[in-house]
């Protein structure tokens, strides 16, 4: 079974789009940060699959992966505790709100 | 002594002004409550200064040979470019009696004032004042140099002018200190020029120099240069000199401000009467007194002379018909101080100075005596409302007696050495001013004992109980309480007295030093000029005389009553009027040259509303109206307009930025994203 790169690189672009549609439209800070990680995701899936088809001796690119997946782990992690302490001031988690740089 | 430890001494004369200046310089920084550190300070400050003096003075002693023992010590003060003015320090006969004189009779004052000031609020101030007041006064005798002398001159100017304003919430307080100033500010005038005229001629203003370039041994060369109306300049410059002491030592036509000069406390009388102010005027002209006597027979000194004689037959007079205990006593000085003045005149440095020494000593003695009366009566003043202190004063009364037979010239005491000696020189110049002399001897001692009667003599006339506090001068702060002691005199406390029992042996005892101190000062007298016999028996018989009346007078029956018209007025009517009014000389001040000078005032303030005031209204609207037309054409239009419309236009590209800056973050995403896809199609189509 053979899957050739084009369909890689095809579902990267969608979920790319789909992330880039939910952080930008959406008024939840949780889901702009959601719609952040798949947009990573599809950048790692693009990756991963340039890497698969063209560099497969080399292990560099999955290095690189698994690196920007922990990045992405801990920058939803601190993301998340930015949405909770925001949460606790404003009483809510839209981001049209925080809109300013004043406690 | 020889010369250079003279000179060391010299050297060392500056810190004899010092410690009082310094006692004065912390004083002011205390708080009020601080009684007896001010005093304390004060007191110790001023008896290290009279060591001093006294050291300096016994250096000057002791010389067997007739030459003047004189150490200077002049320095640099500032140089501009090839000027320099100095200041200097000096150390001669002259200045050593002062000075031990001012240190002494001051130190005993302060003393005093500790009990009669004991109940002001203003304690420390007045402390502090009068320290400021001996240090200038120190500083006047000790200086070698007319710019520092002038420097002091006026700092005792005005330290009496607070002095004597102390009680400045009393109007005539407030009165008598700027008549005080105002005055001898007259006379400062005609001091200036005759300093500016020295310094002119003679281009220095030290006394004494080391290469004998000095003003004073300049006089003989100033005698022979031409000066003003029709005078050598070493007596022109002597003629304005006067003029300062006039104003000073209470000269006739300026004497008017030493009677109201008693508004002040008394140890501030004392002060002022005795050691320092007054002084200040006869030490200056026996100062300079080689100016004076540089050219012979010209009528600076019968100037000098007339003035001091007829200001002391002038303010005797007057004394005798005042009812105010420090009244008749400042007239009283104002008389003494016209015998200095004329003894000076009369051509006698000797007996001027030293008639000034020993009536700083008695002058002290009354006015604290008189303080002490004033404190022991509760704050009277009016003779007819006192009486009989001598029952409950007694120290006050034998202190008092000791000053009033000094000052009317009775054998024994100082003041009649010291006042036989003026009326010797006198005599010798002129028998006309010794006749009037005279005179005012028997009115000084007819004065004196009316006031010893009135006051220590009869029965208690003020003060029962229960209007012991109806007299005038209620609102002094010093006030005792209400029924403090009852309505009843009581003698004073022992720092009060204590300065009078000491001034009291030098009113006995300095008079038998007036031959050494002719000879201490250089002076050549000694051999006996004819006339000396009847000089001295006139004036032993006038002083007896004056007393012997004053006693028929007033001694043979006291008066009963405070409301009791006085014996004298009934005898000489309207002329006693006169006297009581001083001669009306401040109402004639009054209605001649205050009325004078304010009609000057009104007629150059309308002068000065109408022409100087329009004239420069008139610049100032012209300038306006020029202003006005720069304002609308060039300023408003041009420069705000494009400065106002460039502001604008940036303020608006601001606010449009502003809008950019929202703080919603998918804002800036969606731009962000935008941007990305702008790029992403630019790649692919091109």
């Amino acid at each position: 079974m053979n899957i050739p790169l084009d369909h890689y690189l095809m579902l990267s672009a969608f979920l790319f789009a789909i992330g880039l549609c939910g952080a930008l439209s959406r008024k939840n800070a949780i889901i702009v940060l959601i719609g952040i990680e798949i947009m990573f995701n599809a950048g790692i899936l693009n990756l991963i699959a340039f890497w698969h088809y063209k560099y497969f001796t080399s292990v560099t690119a999955q290095m690189f992966a698994i690196f920007a997946i922990s990045i992405a782990a801990a920058e939803s992690a601190i993301g998340l505790a930015l949405v909770i302490a925001v949460y606790r001031h404003y009483k809510s988690v839209d981001v049209d709100e925080m809109a300013s740089l004043k406690g | 002594m020889d010369h250079a430890a003279l000179q060391h001494l010299a050297q060392q004369q500056w810190l004899i002004p010092l410690f009082p200046l310094v006692a004065a310089a912390i004083q002011s920084l205390l708080p009020r409550g601080q009684r007896k550190l001010s005093a304390g300070l004060c007191i110790v400050a001023m008896g290290a200064s009279c060591i001093l003096a006294v050291r300096a003075f016994l250096a000057t002693l002791g010389t067997e040979h007739h030459e003047v023992e004189r150490a200077f010590f002049n320095f640099t003060w500032f140089q501009f470019g090839n000027t320099h003015l100095d200041m200097g320090l000096l150390l001669d006969p002259l200045t050593a009696g002062m000075a031990v004189m001012v240190a002494f009779v001051g130190f005993w004052i302060f003393v005093n004032a500790t009990g009669y000031m004991a109940e002001d609020d203003n304690f420390t101030r007045f402390f502090c004042f009068q320290s400021l007041f001996a240090a200038s006064m120190l500083g006047l005798v000790v200086s070698n140099n007319l710019l520092l002398l002038y420097i002091c001159w006026e700092l005792v100017g005005l330290c009496s002018y607070l002095l004597i304003g102390f009680w400045y919430f009393k109007p005539a307080a407030a009165a008598a200190m700027k008549k005080a100033f105002i005055t001898t500010r007259i006379g400062d005038v005609g001091f200036f020029l005759g300093i500016l005229m020295l310094y002119w001629k003679t281009g220095t203003l030290n006394l004494y120099t080391a290469d004998h370039t000095g003003a004073l041994e300049q006089a003989g060369a100033l005698a022979h240069l031409a000066g003003w109306w029709g005078l050598s300049a070493a007596s022109t410059i002597a003629f304005l000199l006067f003029i300062g002491a006039l104003g000073k030592s209470a000269q006739f036509p300026l004497h008017v401000w030493l009677p109201d000069a008693m508004e002040g406390p008394t140890p501030v009388s004392a002060l002022i009467h005795a050691a320092t102010m007054v002084a200040a005027g006869v030490f200056m002209v026996g100062r300079m007194f080689p100016l004076f006597t540089a050219e012979p027979g010209n009528w600076v000194m019968d100037f000098v002379m007339w003035v001091g004689c007829f200001t002391a037959v002038f303010s005797a007079t007057i004394a005798v018909a005042q009812f105010d205990i420090k009244r008749v006593l400042a007239y009283s000085t104002c008389s003494q101080l016209g015998f200095m003045v004329m003894a000076l005149g009369a051509g006698s440095l000797a007996a001027g100075q030293f008639h000034l020494l020993t009536h700083a000593f008695f002058k002290a003695l009354l006015f604290l005596g008189s303080g002490c009366v004033i404190i022991g009566t509760h704050h009277e003043q009016d003779m007819r409302k006192m009486g009989g202190l001598k029952k409950y004063m007694p120290i006050t009364f034998w202190c008092y007696l000791i000053g009033m037979l000094a000052l009317c010239g009775v054998p024994p005491f100082a003041g009649f050495f010291s006042k036989d000696e003026v009326l010797l020189e006198t005599f010798r110049r002129s028998k006309v001013a010794w006749g009037l002399a005279t005179f005012a001897a028997f009115l000084t001692a007819f004065y004196m004992t009316r006031q010893m009667f009135m006051v220590f003599a009869g029965k208690w006339r003020g003060g029962q109980p229960d209007h012991g506090h109806g007299h005038a001068d209620h609102d002094t702060p010093d006030d005792h309480g209400s029924g403090h002691h009852g309505g009843e005199p009581h003698e004073v406390s022992w720092n009060m007295w204590l300065p009078l029992v000491v001034l009291s042996a030098f009113a006995i005892g300095l008079g038998f030093f007036s031959q050494q101190y002719g000879q201490y000062l250089g002076v050549e007298g000694g051999e006996a000029p004819e006339g000396k016999a009847l000089v001295m028996g006139s004036s032993v018989a006038v002083g007896a005389l004056g007393i012997l009346l004053g006693w028929l007078i007033y001694g043979r029956r006291t008066m009963e009553h405070a409301t009791e018209e006085d014996p004298l007025s009934a005898s000489l009517g309207v002329l006693f009027t006169v006297l009581n009014r001083k001669w009306y000389i401040d109402e004639l001040y009054e209605v001649t040259i205050i009325r004078f000078t304010a009609v000057c005032g009104v007629f150059l303030r309308l002068f000065d509303k109408l022409v100087v005031d329009g004239i420069l209204h008139a610049i100032a609207w012209s300038f306006w109206g020029v202003s006005q037309l720069f304002r609308w054409l060039g300023d408003e239009f041009f420069i705000n307009g494009g400065f106002d419309s460039s502001c604008e236009s940036v303020r608006l590209g601001g606010k449009t930025l502003a809008k950019l800056q929202s703080g919603r973050v998918q804002n800036y995403f969606r731009v962000l994203s935008l941007g990305a896809a702008i790029l992403l199609l630019i790649y692919f189509f091109t």
